[in-house]
Order: structure tokens, then C-alpha cells, then sequence
């Protein structure tokens, strides 16, 4: 196990380090010259710009400044934003747990009901049910998730008035302290009667628009690996044995059919981050892909370089950890190369 | 006279053989059991139709605005007209027309991307398979890398430097969608290149390239095929999306995802703006993805999903 870890470690650092890179020469890529966007369009001295190149570290070699970029990332400095002044790590901590429960909660939707339904169409294979679970979970992962938000937008907020139309609570009625970041337990702690249900009225629809594309892979997925399952000689034999169906198909079948349920879960936190950009954009949720975009649209490119670092860096720790717990529930996996 | 009979085939013999269906007719049949498969492939057929005669079809022109008519209803509705069957949009552009010239547009860049990450992809990995070494554990460490980021994050990096237009939403979705290929062509010609006929080919005097291309290459081609037309329906919604967040091709291009951007504040007044672009996006691709699916089943029963 030791070795496994050692060996999938190895694979991640160089990844990290051409992530690194990939991120270091994007900046240098984009048109404009750091020093003069820093400055702003009145012109200065040539000294003024000499000196402001060299308290940037522009004037060393290339090579160098890359070294001295990695030697600052090492240290937690992942640069200024332009726009606020801010740390970029401090302001991708701050808006990151807006980020991470709506994901939370978008994957909830898709396992709670992804994985129970696409179990019933494999026991129940080529029923009505069958069919149209299949149907959807086409349309799920066919969706086009910004129009989708729309839509419910529409339908659950205009048209019903259930539901708000962004944010993540009403910022008239409640206000309180927020020392974790995620808004539905900072609620339950803050006494205030009503605000946990209003933090998850904000949260319903995004949750469901991310979770849609997950929901439909999972419910496919749990189908095929199900129906696999259900044809093995222990299934046959558990049936054999005189068990209820249901511990048949609970216990013994969906046990073992949930093993590449979970690594398509865990492959999925990267399309999570990339619909979180989208959801968190249409529903103006004040999380890390919806400060992605408008750090393009403001040129602020040190938030940018820092944010696809630091979302990239994310998706890799989550998907290092699904291998390694692979490992740990699969020996298979990790004594195999 | 015994062995002149048994010299000639027999008639049932020669029918039996003639009857062997041809590849493509094995594989026509096989699709064809696919009820979902062949509505998918209509609708496909429908939409490309649509695109290369969208000049001819399309009552107008997809950027002619008509001030005098902006935000008209469509037809079914009180105050719609035949005039703008789907209505107009809030610049007072034919809503028709845009999707029909945004049919072009989107199958055009399904297909530029799904093309260039097809053959740069096969041509890595092929490399990668064939090569080794260090080459090797180059192209499979960028490969890694970009699958690292999340799809959308990349294309927004890649957008940001080369600045937001339809042909760099091209070129940002299939280095997005690179790796895949590479991974599959990688992983099959590697699969391939330890059976007895390369060996055989290989021993024949093969050169390596001639190898790579016309022995190896040909038997890893069911599931690329399988890719290739999934990755059209993915490269649609990713270059949707882009032209959602304004990043894609710019206005007045009729793409669908474009169409989309500004239309958050025609929720409440006009809802058709917002649910036509959509609807074509979703049909689009679900009928790529239910043809990529009959696809699947009837070039590889092992990978049928049952």
C-alpha cells in the first residue's frame, strides 16, 4: 500500500509542476505587459518602469523567474489580484466553501437519487420504469447546463415565486457572523429562526442544475455495473440460499456495484468544478468559477493565473484521494500497474 | 467422379457464402435494431440538412435587424405574426433564422474540434505507443496535465490569451478534449502492438511508420469511431457553454450559446428568447449522443451497455 501511495504520488508531482508551468508562461502569453497594466495608461519614467521590472523580478532570465514563481507558490504566495488588492489565496479561501457546498450538495442530489433509481432499472430491466429513467438520464447528461438553470429560474422563481433567484440567502433579513464560509451550517449557528431554510432555498436550484450531468452519468452508471453484478455466481447463490430479494440486491449486489460508482464520482469532481463556473454564473453565486470569469472580464490576471492553479490543484488532490482509497477498497488496483 | 464433386462447392455452400453480410451491411443491421440509434440519426440528418442549406431555408438574414419588430412574440402566442414565426430576439433579429444559421455554426465547430483532436490525437498517440521512452512519458504527462484542469477552466485560460472569438473557442475545446484520444489510441495501439500479426508484420519488414499506420492503426479503430462522434456532442455543449459566458464567438455570430448570454433579462417578459436557443442546443445533442450510443453497440458488442 505504502509503495502504491509512493508511486501515484510520484505521478502527481510533475503533473503539478508542468500545472506550475502551464500556468507561469499563460501569464506571460496574454497580451499586455504586466508592469504597464499595473501603472495604468498614464505613461512614467523610464527609470520608474526599469525599477517597477525589477521589483517584479521581469528583468532576470526566464528560468529564474519561473524558479522564483514555484519558490513563492511553495510558500503560499500565489500573487495580488489587481482588482481588490487582495492576496489571491486569501480570496480564493474566502469564496472556495461557497463553491464546495453547492458541489456537495449538487453530488448529493445526483448519488441520493442516481443511484437508488439506476439500481431499480437493473432489477426491473426493460420495465417502463427502465425506459424512462434511461431517457432521462440521456437528457441529463445531453443538458446544456446554463440553459437548464434558466429554465428552472423560469419555472420554480418567476413563474412559482418558490424559490430565489440567486445568492446564497436573503442579505435583508439575516445577517450573521459566517466562521466556517458554508452558509447552511453558519446559519444553523446563528440562531437567527429561518435562516438554515432560507440558505437551502438559495441552494435548491443551483444544486439541482450542477447535479443534472452528474445524476445522469451515476444513474447510467450504477444501471450497467448493477446489471453486471446481478448476472455473478454470488448473487446466483445469495438467491439460492433462500435471502430476501432485498438483501440480495441491497447487501450483496449493490455492494459490488458500487465500486466503479465511486470512481466515477470521484472522476467527476473536475465537471463539477467546470459547471460550478457556469451554475455559480447564472445564479450569481459568489463562489471560485463565478470570480473565474470575472477576473477575465476584469483583466485581472494574477486572480486568474492563482484560481486555475488553485481550482486545478483542488481537482488533483480529490482525484489522488479517490485513487488511493481505490487502492485501499480494490487491492486489485494497486498491485496491478 | 467422387472428387469432382467434392472439388466444386456445393450449391447451399456458395449461397451460405455469398449471404455473409458485407462489414458495413453487419454493421447497418446491427444499428438498426436500435430503435433510440436511428430516431438519433434522423434527427442528426435533420440538423446537418438544416445547416449546409440554412441560406436557403432560413426566411432571413441571421444578423438583419428588424428594429420596427424587436421582441415579437412568435406566432402561437397573442401578438405573434407569420411574419416572425418564432418570434424575435431583443436586437430584433428573426429568432428562425438565427437558429437555423446557428445550426451551422454548431455542427461546424462540433466537427472542426472532433477532426483535429481526431488526428493530432491519433498522430500522438501513435507516437506514444510506437516510441516510448521519454517521448512517451512526455505526451502522457501533458496529457495528464490538461486533463487536470477542469475542461471549462481550461478553455476560459486558453480563451483569456488568445482573446474571445469562434475560432479560438475551437482551438481552447480540442485541447480540451485532446486527451482522450490520445489515451485511447495510446492505450489500444499498446494493446495491439504485443499481437502475434504485428509481430508478423514486423518480421515481413514492415518499416515503422507503415506499421503504425496501416497495421496497428486500423484495429484500434472501432472505439476512436465511438469517440469521435460523442466528442462532437461534447465539444457542442463546451463551446455553448464558452459562448454562454460571453467568451465564445462573438455577436452578432448566431451561435446558440451566444444567443443565450444576454438573455437572463428576458426571463420574465419574453420567455421564447430564452427557451428556443436551448432547446436546439439540447436536441442537437442528444441526438449526437443517441447515435453515438447505437454507434457503440454495433461496432463493439463488448462494450454494449446492456
Amino acid at each position: 500500500m505504502l509503495i502504491y501511495f509512493l508511486r501515484r504520488l510520484a505521478l502527481t508531482i510533475p503533473t503539478f509542476i508542468a500545472l506550475m508551468f502551464l500556468t507561469f508562461v499563460a501569464i506571460r502569453l496574454v497580451p499586455g505587459d504586466p508592469v504597464e497594466v499595473r501603472v495604468g495608461e498614464h505613461g512614467i519614467s523610464p527609470e520608474r518602469l526599469a525599477f517597477f521590472r525589477h521589483e517584479l523580478g521581469l528583468d532576470l532570465p526566464v528560468w529564474r523567474q519561473f524558479l522564483a514563481y514555484g519558490w513563492k507558490l511553495l510558500h503560499g504566495d500565489f500573487g495580488v489580484s489587481l482588482a481588490t488588492q487582495q492576496k489571491v489565496l486569501t480570496e480564493f479561501l474566502t469564496l472556495f466553501p461557497a463553491t464546495l457546498e453547492l458541489s456537495f450538495f449538487a453530488m448529493m442530489f445526483a448519488i441520493l437519487i442516481g443511484v437508488p433509481a439506476g439500481a431499480i432499472a437493473a432489477v426491473k430491466r426493460g420495465s417502463i420504469f427502465d425506459q424512462a429513467l434511461m431517457t432521462v438520464s440521456l437528457f441529463g447528461y445531453s443538458m446544456p447546463i446554463f440553459w437548464w438553470g434558466l429554465l428552472l429560474i423560469m419555472f420554480m422563481s418567476v413563474t412559482l415565486g418558490w424559490t430565489p433567484v440567486s445568492g446564497r440567502i436573503d442579505l435583508i433579513q439575516y445577517y450573521f457572523d459566517q466562521p466556517t464560509g458554508f452558509m447552511v451550517i453558519d446559519a444553523a449557528l446563528s440562531d437567527q429562526p429561518g435562516a438554515v431554510l432560507d440558505a437551502l432555498r438559495h441552494l435548491v436550484l443551483p444544486a439541482i442544475v450542477l447535479g443534472t450531468v452528474p445524476l445522469g452519468v451515476i444513474a447510467r452508471m450504477t444501471r450497467s455495473s448493477m446489471l453486471e453484478v446481478l448476472s455473478e455466481d454470488y448473487v446466483r447463490t445469495a438467491r439460492a440460499k433462500g435471502l430476501s430479494p432485498f438483501r440480495v440486491i441491497g447487501v450483496h449486489a449493490l455492494r459490488n456495484a458500487l465500486l466503479p460508482v465511486v470512481t466515477v464520482i470521484g472522476l467527476s469532481v473536475s465537471g463539477l468544478m467546470a459547471g460550478a463556473v457556469l451554475t455559480e454564473t447564472i445564479f450569481s453565486w459568489p463562489g471560485v468559477g463565478k470570480w473565474l470569469i470575472e477576473s477575465i472580464s476584469r483583466r485581472d490576471y494574477p486572480a486568474l493565473q492563482g484560481g486555475v492553479l488553485l481550482v486545478s490543484a483542488v481537482v488533483m488532490l480529490v482525484n489522488l484521494i479517490v485513487d488511493l482509497l481505490y487502492g485501499a477498497i480494490n487491492p486489485r488496483i494497486r498491485h496491478g500497474r | 467422379m467422387a472428387a469432382d464433386v467434392a472439388l466444386a462447392p456445393s450449391a447451399e455452400e456458395t449461397e451460405r457464402v455469398l449471404a455473409q453480410p458485407s462489414p458495413a451491411a453487419a454493421f447497418w443491421s446491427a444499428f438498426r435494431e436500435n430503435r433510440g440509434a436511428v430516431i438519433g440519426l434522423v434527427v442528426v440528418l435533420a440538423i446537418v440538412l438544416i445547416a449546409v442549406f440554412a441560406n436557403l431555408i432560413a426566411p432571413y438574414s441571421p444578423i438583419e435587424q428588424y428594429r420596427d419588430a424587436v421582441r415579437a412574440p412568435p406566432v402561437w402566442q397573442s401578438g405573434g405574426t407569420w411574419r416572425f414565426v418564432l418570434g424575435t430576439d431583443g436586437d430584433g433579429h428573426d429568432m428562425l433564422s438565427r437558429l437555423i444559421f446557428g445550426a451551422r455554426v454548431s455542427l461546424f465547430i462540433g466537427v472542426a474540434v472532433m477532426s483535429v483532436s481526431f488526428v493530432v490525437g491519433v498522430c500522438l498517440g501513435l507516437i506514444s505507443a510506437s516510441l516510448g521512452g521519454i517521448v512517451d512519458v512526455v505526451i502522457t504527462r501533458l496529457m495528464d496535465l490538461i486533463m487536470a484542469v477542469p475542461s471549462l477552466v481550461l478553455a476560459i485560460l486558453v480563451v483569456a490569451i488568445l482573446g474571445p472569438s469562434l475560432a479560438n473557442t475551437i482551438v481552447a475545446v480540442t485541447i480540451v478534449y485532446l486527451p482522450r484520444y490520445v489515451r485511447l489510441v495510446r492505450a489500444s495501439a499498446l494493446g495491439e502492438l504485443s499481437k502475434d500479426y504485428v509481430t508478423a508484420a514486423r518480421v515481413a519488414g514492415v518499416g515503422p511508420i507503415r506499421l503504425m499506420l496501416s497495421t496497428v492503426l486500423p484495429n484500434c479503430l472501432a472505439p476512436l469511431i465511438v469517440q469521435a462522434a460523442l466528442g462532437v456532442s461534447d465539444a457542442i455543449l463546451e463551446a455553448a457553454g464558452l459562448g454562454f459566458l460571453g467568451l465564445g464567438a462573438q455577436p452578432p455570430t448566431p451561435e446558440w450559446g451566444s444567443m443565450l448570454a444576454d438573455s437572463r433579462e428576458f426571463i420574465r417578459s419574453d420567455p421564447w428568447i430564452v427557451t428556443l436557443p436551448g432547446l436546439a442546443i439540447l436536441i442537437t445533442v442528444v441526438a449526437i449522443n443517441l447515435t453515438g450510443d447505437g454507434l457503440r453497440d454495433a461496432l463493439d458488442p463488448k462494450m454494449r451497455r446492456s
